[in-house]
């Protein structure tokens, strides 16, 4: 039985608890049992044994487990973000996507690892261990929603929230062979996220396929009063329907295809393919433009620290988390504090942002890399004027093995060449398995204009059963 | 002997405000003064990791209010930014505040030209806990986060003023208009009102600007004079002796009179300003604007014009009245009681002898003296059914003991004698019999002789009699 049960997705397995066909307290045992279990070190957290009360089996999520990343805030349950600088630390609140899912019937299984300050792509910045990938765990699932994407990935939860600030739910959803949409920038609430950079965090499912997205999505959607910058989504979201793409233009970015990107063969070849088959399945695909695409990751390795510069600093000390005492004065306890707490790449993102920010360099760098921000933006309005979405490899290469890139910021930067452009532009973008390369999963990232996620996940979903990918292996994985 | 230079004193001030809303800037917790420490906190106002804040509209209220009253440009969309300090009171690292684009532009206020008024949050309160309560010698600070996130208007003047007296008297007028606007108590004791000044100097006649110096804080109007005061006289004594004023922040301490550096220019803090980016840009619109406008009392510059206009008041006595708002209250209502009969200038000229009496900073309205008494005094001087020194007299029983004039006179019996049957003549007479000497020079053409005269009348009416009315008999019986 346990079998099926991992089998289901979490919305065959919500259906199945509204049909009495299944008790989510069983459901929760088996996920629990698997996630205590864990040889992934995906969970920096997991949920105790739940009273047979404690499932909303009447509501749309009926009770189905959910794995949250580790800086969402969840009353009373730890919340560390990955840093030493937060150890133990339990927020008196919950977030609000957190809070919706709750009410949607979720039920919290546990709190996923993650890079530190979701600052990274390989889920080796976390003060609690690397994460593991269920594929082939001498390698890293990517970041820095790792944890989240392996403990899908590898069965211990049937789906998860991740946060995507520059890729870090596509690239770790390429890397473990699932699905990762990053939706339009304010459709989801940041309160109660802790921010990394906040003109580009956004929450987003990280789920087994694109209807579980849509489904987990659909509950998370809507304006806030305690985030201002939330908007009103325009729309519902529905489940994805189509099963062809008549009629879709998809237009292929040369900027982010070439040289500069430095993608695999293998994972060209996986995106050709899917570009044939989209033809197959109506879809014209033809080459569009962005032509300032090939300088986002310069402009969001400027804006993204300055942001997490300021967002940081309130981890001084003082009020709550790390504090490291001594002799000295005020200044010399935050120095102890924060050079103790927080890790090395956090350290030379907070100087990096500092320094782009300081009287002097401000235009050069802050100014000028939020007028090239206002140019992607407008390449990206000025290309969907003529295509409906635009598609690339999601990483230019599979999941690589861990301490591949640890010594190289600039390799690990790269990782995102292809999902920061839409980061920064605040537009949807969503990433599924094409297949494999060399037995690792490989990401095909779709994305479209602002709000058009039911667009989005259709045609994502009429390109997931033409690829039929099958994410099973992984699920057996090192947590069998 | 060469002669001196003539320094001109040049001062600009910047004031900050905190607005008297019910809840923070930026959070739902309620404004307080004086309650237990920390029990008006939140997670917001804390800076708990995965807070937003929240703009409060009635701040924004106020603040388009201050910007009308002051004669500002109100900007249609200004801009939060995040000013980035390492200090325990500031929970975030940072104080949201408004930077280059203001919410309110170019204004003024009587003699002064407003530089710009912006809005942002205050911080908390370090109390340093020790025997001196001074920060040297503490053993320990401890954070009070009440006073954190109180919204504050800070007003920043061009330098248009020139002495001491001057920035005293101008900052009277601008706690009079924000105190008739309802926005603030406005109370620098309590620190509801702050100010800092900039003071530089300059040769008489130039029109280049000094290197200036920034005096912090002073908290009450007294020490305010007096510190710009004693910083003028360093400045000047600095130039006279051929040396430089240095461009630093000062603090003046008014119990010694000293004035201490607290930091230099080289120390200053870099603030790394930059767009907060919780926040959407903050839009007025034609109906907030209406709004403020339709809230609007008369101001105390309108009033004193009003004053001035239509009772015909000196300039600096309908100024005094107006600036006060509780003296023109007062005055108003004195008029009111008075009726058709009140003469405007006869009773302004009471108010003073009035304040005399009361002390200088109490609110009239609560005294035993009702404003009907005062007109109706004002009206008998006027009527000259009671002289002034006697009226004085009367002045300070109603103040003592309240009730009206008349029956105070009766019972005293302070009455004026009356010319025709009381006998004035009889007693002019006795006088001049009693003083040949002084006759004999008022009929030599010598007036100033009457003196003498006049007095002795005074002292056998026991002061009740009119000093004109004792002139022309002294003349009529002298047959002049």
């Amino acid at each position: 039985m346990s079998a099926v049960l991992l089998d289901l997705t979490a919305a065959a397995a919500a259906a199945a608890v509204k049909a009495g066909e299944l008790d989510p307290a069983e459901l929760h045992e088996l996920y629990r049992g698997r996630a205590a279990a864990d040889q992934l070190n995906a969970f920096s957290w997991v949920a105790p044994e739940a009273g047979a009360d404690d499932f909303k089996r009447d509501t749309p999520l009926a009770g189905v487990p959910l794995g949250v990343k580790d800086l969402f805030c969840t009353e009373g349950v730890p919340t560390q973000s990955g840093s030493k600088i937060l150890e133990g630390y339990r927020p008196p609140y919950t977030a609000t996507v957190v809070e919706k899912l709750f009410d949607a019937g979720a039920t919290l299984l546990g709190k996923t690892n993650q890079d530190e300050f979701a600052m990274g792509s390989s889920n080796e910045n976390c003060a609690f261990g690397p994460v593991f990938n269920p594929w082939d765990p001498t390698r890293v699932p990517g970041g820095s929603s790792g944890g989240s994407a392996a403990a899908v990935a590898g069965g211990l939860v049937p789906w998860a929230l991740g946060t995507d600030t520059g890729g870090s739910i596509r690239q770790p959803a390429a890397f473990c062979g699932i699905v990762g949409l990053k939706p339009t920038y304010g459709s989801c609430s940041r309160y109660g996220m802790i921010a990394f950079a906040s003109s580009l965090d956004q929450a987003g499912p990280l789920t087994r396929d694109v209807t579980d997205s849509a489904l987990l999505f659909s509950h998370m959607v809507g304006q806030d009063a305690n985030d201002s910058t939330s908007l009103a989504f325009p729309e519902e979201i529905r489940l994805p329907t189509a099963h062809d793409l008549k009629g879709i233009r998809i237009g292929v970015p040369e900027e982010l295809l070439g040289a500069e990107g430095g993608i695999d063969p293998g994972v060209r070849a996986s995106f050709e393919a899917t570009l044939e088959l989209a033809r197959k399945l109506g879809a014209t695909v033809t080459p569009c433009q962005l032509p300032h695409a090939p300088h986002a990751l310069s402009a969001y390795y400027i804006i993204a620290p300055a942001e997490a510069s300021a967002n940081l600093a309130r981890f001084d000390g003082v009020r709550y988390g790390l504090r490291v005492d001594g002799d000295g004065d005020l200044t010399s306890m935050y120095s102890r504090t924060r050079a103790a707490g927080f890790g090395p790449e956090v350290k030379r993102r907070i100087m990096l942002g500092t320094y782009a920010l300081s009287s002097g360099y401000y235009d050069a760098y802050y100014g000028t890399a939020q007028r090239v921000r206002t140019k992607i933006a407008d390449d990206f309005k000025t290309a969907f004027a003529d295509v409906d979405f635009i598609v690339t490899p999601t990483a230019p290469s599979t999941a690589f093995e861990l301490g591949a890139k640890s010594a190289d910021p600039l390799a690990m930067y790269l990782n995102d060449f292809c999902t920061v452009p839409m980061s920064l532009a605040g537009i949807p973008a969503i990433s599924i398995p094409s297949g494999l390369s060399e037995g690792l999963p490989v990401g095909f990232q779709l994305a479209g204009p602002a709000f058009s996620e039911n667009r989005l996940l259709n045609a994502a979903f009429a390109l997931e059963s033409a690829i039929g990918f099958d994410g099973s292996p992984a699920r057996g994985g090192v947590a069998k | 002997m060469i002669a001196e230079v003539e320094y001109e004193p040049v001062i600009g001030l910047e004031i900050h405000v905190q607005l008297k809303t019910r809840t923070k800037m930026f959070c739902s917790c309620e404004l307080s003064f004086g309650d237990e420490p920390n029990v008006h906190t939140c997670p917001r106002c804390l800076g708990l990791p995965g807070t937003l804040p929240v703009v409060n509209a009635l701040a924004v209220h106020y603040g388009i209010m201050i910007g009308l009253a002051l004669g500002c440009e109100i900007a249609p969309r200004s801009q939060f930014h995040r000013k980035n300090y390492f200090y325990p009171d500031l929970p975030k690292g940072y104080q949201i505040s408004q930077y280059d684009v203001p919410i309110c532009g170019p204004g003024r206020l009587g003699d002064v030209r407003i530089h710009r008024v912006h809005l942002e949050e205050d911080a908390a309160k370090l109390v340093h806990v020790g025997e001196s309560g001074r920060i040297h010698s503490a053993d320990r600070s401890v954070v009070d986060f009440n006073r954190g996130g109180t919204p504050l208007a800070e007003i920043v003047t061009e330098p248009d003023l020139h002495s001491a007296d001057d920035a005293r008297e101008w900052l009277t007028l601008l706690r009079t208009t924000l105190r008739a606007i309802g926005v603030s108590d406005v109370n620098m004791e309590e620190g509801s009102l702050r100010c800092d000044a900039n003071v530089s100097l300059r040769p008489k006649g130039s029109t280049t600007l000094g290197t200036k110096t920034e005096l912090k804080n002073m908290n009450s109007f007294r020490f305010l004079a007096q510190g710009v005061k004693a910083e003028i006289e360093r400045q000047t004594k600095l130039l006279r002796s051929g040396q430089e004023v240095s461009q630093e922040t000062l603090h003046y301490d008014p119990a010694s009179g000293r004035i201490t550096s607290l930091r230099s220019k080289e120390e200053a803090h870099d603030y790394r300003y930059f767009p907060e980016p919780d926040l959407v840009p903050l839009v007025v619109d034609d109906a907030m604007l209406e709004a403020a406008r339709a809230e609007l009392p008369e101001l105390p510059s309108a009033r004193a014009e009003r004053f001035e206009q239509t009772f015909g008041l000196p300039r600096d006595r309908a100024r005094d009245l107006a600036f006060r708002t509780e003296l023109g209250d007062f005055y108003e209502a004195a008029l009111a009681a008075g009726g058709a009969d009140a003469d405007p200038i006869a009773v302004a000229n009471w108010i003073p002898a009035l304040v005399e009496r009361i002390g200088s900073d109490a609110d009239p309205a609560s005294s035993k003296v009702s404003p009907g008494a005062l007109a109706a005094l004002a009206g008998m001087v006027a009527a000259k059914s009671v002289n002034q020194t006697a009226a004085r007299e009367v002045l300070t029983m109603l103040v003592a003991s309240g009730g009206d004039p008349a029956p105070i006179i009766e019972r005293e019996g302070l009455g004026a004698i009356d010319a025709q049957d009381s006998g004035l003549a009889e007693i002019v007479a006795a006088a001049i019999a009693a003083d040949p000497g002084a006759a004999e020079k008022i009929r030599g053409g010598n007036m100033k002789a009457t003196g003498p005269l006049v007095g002795y009348v005074m002292r056998e009416t026991k002061g009740r009699a009119d000093g004109a009315e004792i002139t022309r008999l002294i003349r009529e019986q002298l047959g002049l």
